[in-house]
């Protein structure tokens, strides 16, 4: 316990260092007054002073740093114009649909990286092997726009299979706002109210982005789960679980990749953590209205209180992530030692 | 791939066998001077470095990324040779054909398709390798420099200096990489040089973590005691002792990331931020071309893609070889 309440308190000053790094960048990188402006062309002197004032712009950069510390204390993250909210209300808002992305897209890839891992391991050499290892490498090089715009030309502009790849539903916004869930997680929400209509629609419209986020990481999942099955497999104790008589088919199940699966889980775990972050590319491609899109728009606008919440948001799921990860493999592995 | 290092034999890694005796006064001259000292530190590392090459010739994959880089160096080197560009004009713009301003199919007058406005795929294709290529090198070589520079000095001194350059580290690697250099490049406004300084600034910080932790292993090793023991100083143990034992992860690493940086460069210029529209980068050929694959035109997404596929496929293929090679433990 007192492992991860340290743990934890390293989150501090990890938050406060990227806070700092990344509002200096962002301020150094430019001067966000006029995109603060509805119409920077015909913006008055007198506007510019107001907005200046407004965002405290004439201050040093240290005491700006202060203002919007401050803030985030007190639960306010700013305003953010990209999405003409509080940053904080929009975060929670993008929040399930890049949520939804992650999870099934994690699906596929642990589905068919273990399997491919494995067996890839117990064949090694063999002409799976081989084909695996460069299907792996191929998953990891492939850009993951033009993969996107690849699927979408083959099953929704030539076989017509996918639907339109805009947004997560073809109903209107109107059937949303009348289903009787409101989380924002629309598998729940769909399911909770029994629309199935809806729920295969929302579903068919996740398949497509799924399957190309999950393309990198099944490639990198692959490459771990043959690996460590590989190590397991020149272990003594599958000699001896061979030499019992145990056939073939339990001693890779029940002997090999259970023990293989430990480093793979920390792998599923980081992976998983970093599609949480928002995939921008994907998302942007079947233009998704998840964190990736939103925090994207919000780069390019300079949008600086979405790009600190975000930041922040980021940061700590990226030390959550490992922490937990970290614990998970304490317990699957009890010669690891936390400390 | 029997054989394991400890089990080199002469012959095997390729060793001139030793004269008896006879050796003449040129020779002796060299062995004792400057030159034959550093022909001493030398030849070790050339047998090794043979062996590692006789290793990776061994292996499919890796001769296949040899041969892919190989292509890509010499189109990026003289892509001239291979489509001419106009005279007096940025030869990075596509040039424009106004004449035929629709889409045309891969045929003879454009192998690979065009664009529109008759701009060629193919003249893209060959240009957008050298802004590719040089793009990368410079992103890797400088993050390689400092990343190693950073690790080496945090792992080597530890202590308040190694717990200082560790927390910038962590704090870099938990940054949304993607999102600032969005930030910064759309600040400094749209091109190349915006998107280079951007990723630079964040590039480092996986060496950085990775020398680190080589650097704590070799530090322990006897031999280091024994150079500080025969009067070697700091920098000195540093360069020549540990640096070497320890850059073989980074060197896969840099080699798979000249892949990964042209990844990220061709995803921002798609996104808008890289290279301008009308540019021979191929991110910006995709991003181009995206919404004529609803009426039919593949071409201008699809050849774009597979040359960015090609190219990092190339450094992957190359740093999985280079991987089994360099790492002892790997070698089969």
């Amino acid at each position: 316990m007192t492992y991860i309440t340290r743990r934890l308190l390293l989150l501090i000053p990890v938050l406060i260092g990227v806070s700092i790094l990344t509002f200096t960048i962002l301020r150094l990188a430019g001067d966000p007054t006029l995109t603060y402006l509805q119409n920077p062309e015909r913006a008055t002197p007198q506007q510019i002073a107001e907005i200046r004032e407004k965002y405290h712009l004439d201050e040093p950069l240290y005491v700006q740093y202060y203002y919007w510390l401050d803030g985030v204390l007190h639960g306010d993250f700013g305003w953010s114009k990209t999405a003409n909210l509080p940053a904080s209300q929009a975060l929670t808002m993008k929040f399930p649909a890049t949520f939804e992305l992650a999870v099934l897209a994690t699906i596929f890839a642990v589905v068919i990286g273990i399997y491919v891992g494995t067996t890839s391991a117990v064949r090694v050499n063999s002409i799976t092997d081989q084909s695996s290892r460069v299907i792996a490498l191929v998953g990891v090089s492939i850009p993951v726009f033009w993969l996107g715009i690849m699927l979408i030309m083959v099953f929704y502009n030539r076989l017509g299979w996918a639907p339109i790849p805009q947004g997560q539903y073809t109903f209107t916004d109107f059937d949303r706002a009348s289903l009787k869930s409101q989380t924002g997680f629309l598998l729940f929400d769909t399911l909770w109210s029994r629309d199935w209509n809806f729920f295969l629609d929302h579903l068919a419209h996740l398949i497509l982005p799924a399957v190309t986020l999950a393309f990198a990481s099944t490639a990198i999942i692959i490459r771990m789960m043959r690996s460590s099955m590989l190590e397991v497999l020149g272990a003594e104790y599958v000699k001896t679980a061979r030499s019992k008589g145990l056939p073939e088919r339990v001693v890779i199940r029940k002997h090999a990749r259970r023990n293989a699966l430990i480093p793979t889980t920390t792998v599923i775990g980081l992976s998983f953590g970093g599609l949480l972050g928002g995939a921008v590319l994907t998302e942007t491609v079947f233009s998704w209205p998840g964190l990736g899109q939103w925090s994207a728009s919000a780069a390019v606008n300079l949008d600086t209180a979405a790009i600190m919440a975000f930041t922040l948001m980021t940061a700590i799921i990226y030390v959550l992530a490992n922490l937990i990860v970290d614990i998970v493999y304490a317990y699957l592995d009890p010669r690891v030692r936390l400390g | 791939m029997s054989s394991k290092p400890n089990q080199k034999t002469p012959e095997k890694s390729g060793a001139r066998p030793r004269k008896d005796g006879g050796e003449d006064m040129i020779q002796r001259m060299l062995r004792s001077g400057p030159v034959g000292r550093i022909g001493l530190a030398i030849k070790p590392r050339i047998k090794e470095l043979k062996f590692s090459l006789h290793l990776m010739s061994k292996s499919a994959t890796s001769i296949a990324g040899v041969i892919l880089i190989i292509l890509l160096i010499i189109l990026a080197a003289f892509p001239f040779f291979f489509a001419h560009p106009q005279s007096g004009r940025d030869p990075f713009l596509i040039p424009k054909d106004f004449s035929a301003p629709i889409p045309q199919a891969p045929g003879s007058k454009y192998p690979l398709g065009s664009m529109e406005n008759g701009a060629s795929i193919y003249y893209g294709i060959i240009w957008g390798s050298r802004i590719s290529m040089a793009f990368a090198i410079q992103v890797v070589v400088v993050g390689v420099i400092m990343g190693t520079m950073l690790g080496l000095i945090a792992g080597y001194k530890g202590g308040v200096i190694d717990e200082i350059i560790m927390r910038l580290t962590d704090i870099f690697l938990s940054i949304p990489s993607l999102i600032l250099i969005m930030a910064v490049a759309a600040a400094l406004g749209r091109g190349l040089g915006a998107t280079k300084l951007a990723l630079i600034a964040v590039w480092w910080s996986g060496y950085t973590r990775l020398i680190r932790g080589q650097v704590l292993s070799v530090r322990e090793n006897s031999y280091i005691d024994a150079a500080r023991a025969s009067g070697s100083g700091d920098l000195k143990i540093m360069f020549r002792h540990i640096l070497p034992n320890s850059w073989a992860p980074v060197v896969v690493q840099a080699t798979m990331d000249m892949g990964s940086v042209v990844l990220v460069l061709a995803g921002l210029s798609y996104l808008g931020l890289g290279a301008p529209s009308g540019y021979a980068e191929w991110g910006v050929m995709v991003s181009d071309g995206q919404f004529f694959v609803a009426v039919g035109y593949w071409w201008m997404v699809f050849f774009p893609g597979m040359a960015i596929l090609m190219f990092v496929l190339a450094f992957n293929l190359m740093g999985d070889g280079l991987r089994d090679v360099l790492d002892p433990k790997m070698r089969r």
